[in-house]
């Protein structure tokens, strides 16, 4: 049986991760919490917590917030301010290599390189979401009516992708072939970057607002409906002409959230009503790692073993899960 | 969704022309001490002398959903900051949107309907215009949002009611008047209101659409087949193509797109019929196909209906395309059982739309 050590959170959970062995937890109020190790609080943000994302070092957790800072908290409960626009609200956040940090508010996103060096990057209509490319100094940004792709350091135009609509979340896959978003419609959109071919993902009864990929890039799994829906990216055209798997199926509640398992083919579900399980790809066999209750679930992370799982809700729930064998 | 408890988070939508006193009522509203916490959100941060954790910038954004109809807008940018005031739900009572000057509240309207997050976590609780007496008519000749704005509107604060005489008031208000016959109005100097008169409203509540006054109706009856007179004090003044470009509206410039009314000062009219009990399957075929083909030019639109053999009054309403409706209570026995409905839109042919009325009557 698995076993839970709860940890309550003054706010609603944006984030969980594992730096090292102590997980944290940012909540929306602007503090990080600590659980695994000595339970702590350290307070980041005035004016709330939007967006938090962990360092690629795995050392940190970088989090924006409506004080317009950028700041860096380590598991020691440290904060170091990495940047501020002034009167801002920072909502969007990436790490990338090199110790960068790619943060935006509006039309403007800007990259921090490693030695405080700040580049700016505009764009005619707002940013929705940014991520790094998983290699080169290159960052992808999610828009109105589709993507533009920047390089960080080198001169020259950025690269457009175009699908109409509104792109929320994007994500690239981890071999660096695909770039996928999700969009305004109950859709995910997804670009073959090799041909720029489109791909379309659609079915969903809700909107898609949490994505993760599976050990080695094999699936991408997504919230939006009563289960977890997996597209198969192993083939060569990615998910095109296939139909996804759905996992951890419910009759009477949507998949708020999904976090694939590190190395296994398994991974953590977030429930609507805040219930949580892990499902195995192979044969939907179902674990239930924690019942309904406190809100919907917003936040899960597995540490890098996969053998503990942080999770959080909207309603300020959070804690630790050891699975046992 | 469902009538009961509801715990969303009200949002108030501030309209009106640059220089109208939108910002005058916003710091009325902050300053005034009631106990209510406000997340405001603003299209810049100007001249809001208020010192407010929860006031954010915003950058108007709108989207057309990918649904292939042209007046299924949202605000993109509301979405997102809606989104991300949840994370602090706690820490304020309602949400104020204030717009831009130019702005067709439509697209934030809608977007209180047609995103499901948004309309999870808040709910329009009205629109409110602050007019200026003084422009508004030239506001009117010039541009299509001071009329959007005014036909969108649940309360209107007709301000700086000092800087015109008494006569050009009362033209003002037959002027808004004949756009939106049900809009609440105010008589303010310096946006000088009583808070509860803006805000609570619940004017998109269909439980909360109590009657739609006669006596409006009545007003608005008149005000379209008024036959002005030498005594009359409203503006005659006709914006045709041929002189369009000798006045001063540099926002503006006439083309083959433009859909004013180029043989009225006002394009936006509104149409009121009443009739006895209806034919349920009748009327909603009708209002689904009316609202379907119409709703580019259908702003707003209310009915408080009799259907046959139902003791309970029926009530509807929408913006553009999106139809709300539900049962409300029972009609009293004082009550004179009556449907009536109101249209307020550009280009509707009002003859048409009498007789689908007419025909939706239960024999």
């Amino acid at each position: 049986m698995p076993v839970t050590a709860p940890l309550d959170t003054d706010g609603f959970v944006v984030s969980a991760c594992f730096l090292g062995d102590v997980a944290a937890f940012a909540s929306g109020e602007g503090s990080v919490f600590f659980a695994g190790g000595p339970e702590t609080q350290t307070p980041v943000h005035k004016n709330g917590l939007l967006c938090a994302t962990p360092s690629l070092d795995g050392k940190s957790l970088i989090t924006g917030g409506g004080d317009g800072r950028i700041c860096k908290t380590s598991a020691d409960g440290s904060v170091e301010e990495l940047a501020e626009q002034p009167r801002k609200w920072i909502d969007i956040i990436a790490a990338g290599p090199q110790d960068s940090v790619a943060f935006a508010s509006g039309r403007t996103a800007w990259v921090r390189l490693k030695t405080g060096e700040i580049k700016e990057f505009q764009l005619p209509r707002a940013f929705s979401d940014l991520t790094f490319a998983p290699k080169g100094m290159r960052i992808a940004a999610s828009r109105y009516d589709g993507v533009t792709l920047f390089w960080v350091n080198a001169a020259g135009d950025p690269q457009e992708l175009s699908w109409k609509g509104a792109h929320s979340l994007i994500s690239y896959s981890p071999d660096g072939k695909y770039l996928v978003t999700t969009m305004q419609e109950n859709a995910l959109h997804g670009w073959r970057l090799a041909d720029s071919q489109d791909m379309r993902m659609t079915g969903y009864p809700g909107k898609v607002k949490s994505i993760s990929w599976s050990a080695k890039g094999k699936y991408l799994a997504t919230s939006g409906a009563q289960a977890a829906i997996l597209w198969p990216f192993m083939g060569k055209s990615g998910p095109m002409d296939q139909a996804p798997m759905e996992l951890g199926v419910r009759g009477d509640s949507m998949v708020t959230t999904v976090c694939c398992h590190p190395t296994e083919e398994m991974l953590a579900i977030g429930y609507q009503d805040g219930m949580v399980m892990a499902v195995r790809y192979s044969d939907n066999a179902e674990v239930l790692l924690r019942r309904p209750g406190a809100g919907p679930v917003s936040a899960l992370a597995w540490d890098k073993r996969g053998d503990r799982l942080a999770f959080g809700t909207e309603e300020g729930a959070a804690g630790v899960i050891t699975l046992l064998d | 969704m469902s009538e009961a408890a509801d715990s969303r988070i009200p949002v108030t939508v501030l309209t009106g022309y640059l220089g109208a006193g939108k910002t005058t009522l916003l710091n009325r509203i902050l300053s005034e001490n009631h106990g209510t916490r406000y997340a405001v959100i603003v299209n810049e941060f100007g001249e809001i002398g208020i010192d407010n954790d929860l006031l954010v910038e915003s950058d108007e954004e709108v989207y057309e959903m990918n649904n292939g109809c042209i007046c299924c807008t949202v605000r993109g940018d509301l979405i997102r900051t809606v989104e991300n005031l949840m994370k602090r739900k706690g820490a304020f009572d309602a949400i104020i949107v204030e717009t831009t000057g130019v702005a067709d509240p439509a697209p934030v309207a809608q977007t209180f309907f047609m995103d499901d997050d948004v309309r999870e976590a808040a709910k329009l609780d009205a629109v409110v215009a602050v007019v200026d007496a003084r422009h508004v008519q030239q506001r009117l000749k010039d541009t299509k949002e001071a009329e959007d704005q005014i036909a969108f509107s649940d309360v209107i604060l007709l301000n700086k009611t000092d800087l015109v005489s008494a006569d050009e008031l009362k033209g003002v208000e037959a002027a808004i008047r004949k756009i939106n016959p049900y809009a609440k109005i105010h008589h303010t100097e310096r946006c000088q209101i009583e808070i509860g008169d803006v805000l609570d409203r619940g004017a998109f509540e269909l439980d909360r659409i109590l009657d739609l006054d006669p006596e409006f109706l009545k007003k608005a009856e008149h005000a379209h087949d008024h036959e002005c007179g030498p005594d009359c004090d409203h503006d005659h003044h006709h914006h045709g193509h041929d002189h369009a470009h000798d006045h001063d509206h540099p926002d503006h410039e006439c083309g083959p797109d433009c859909d004013h009314g180029h043989e009225d000062t006002h394009s936006v009219k509104s149409y009121s019929f009443t009739a006895g009990d209806l034919e349920p399957k009748v009327f909603f075929d009708w209002i689904n196909q009316v609202t379907q083909i119409q709703g580019p030019n259908i702003l707003r639109m209310k009915g408080i209906l009799a259907f046959k053999d139902d003791p309970q009054r029926y009530v509807v309403q929408g913006i553009h395309m999106i139809v709300e409706g539900n049962h409300q209570r029972d009609w009293k026995d004082d009550e004179k059982r009556e449907s009536r409905i109101v249209f307020i839109g550009r280009e509707l042919d009002g003859a048409a739309l009498k007789t689908a009325f007419d025909a939706c009557v239960a024999e």
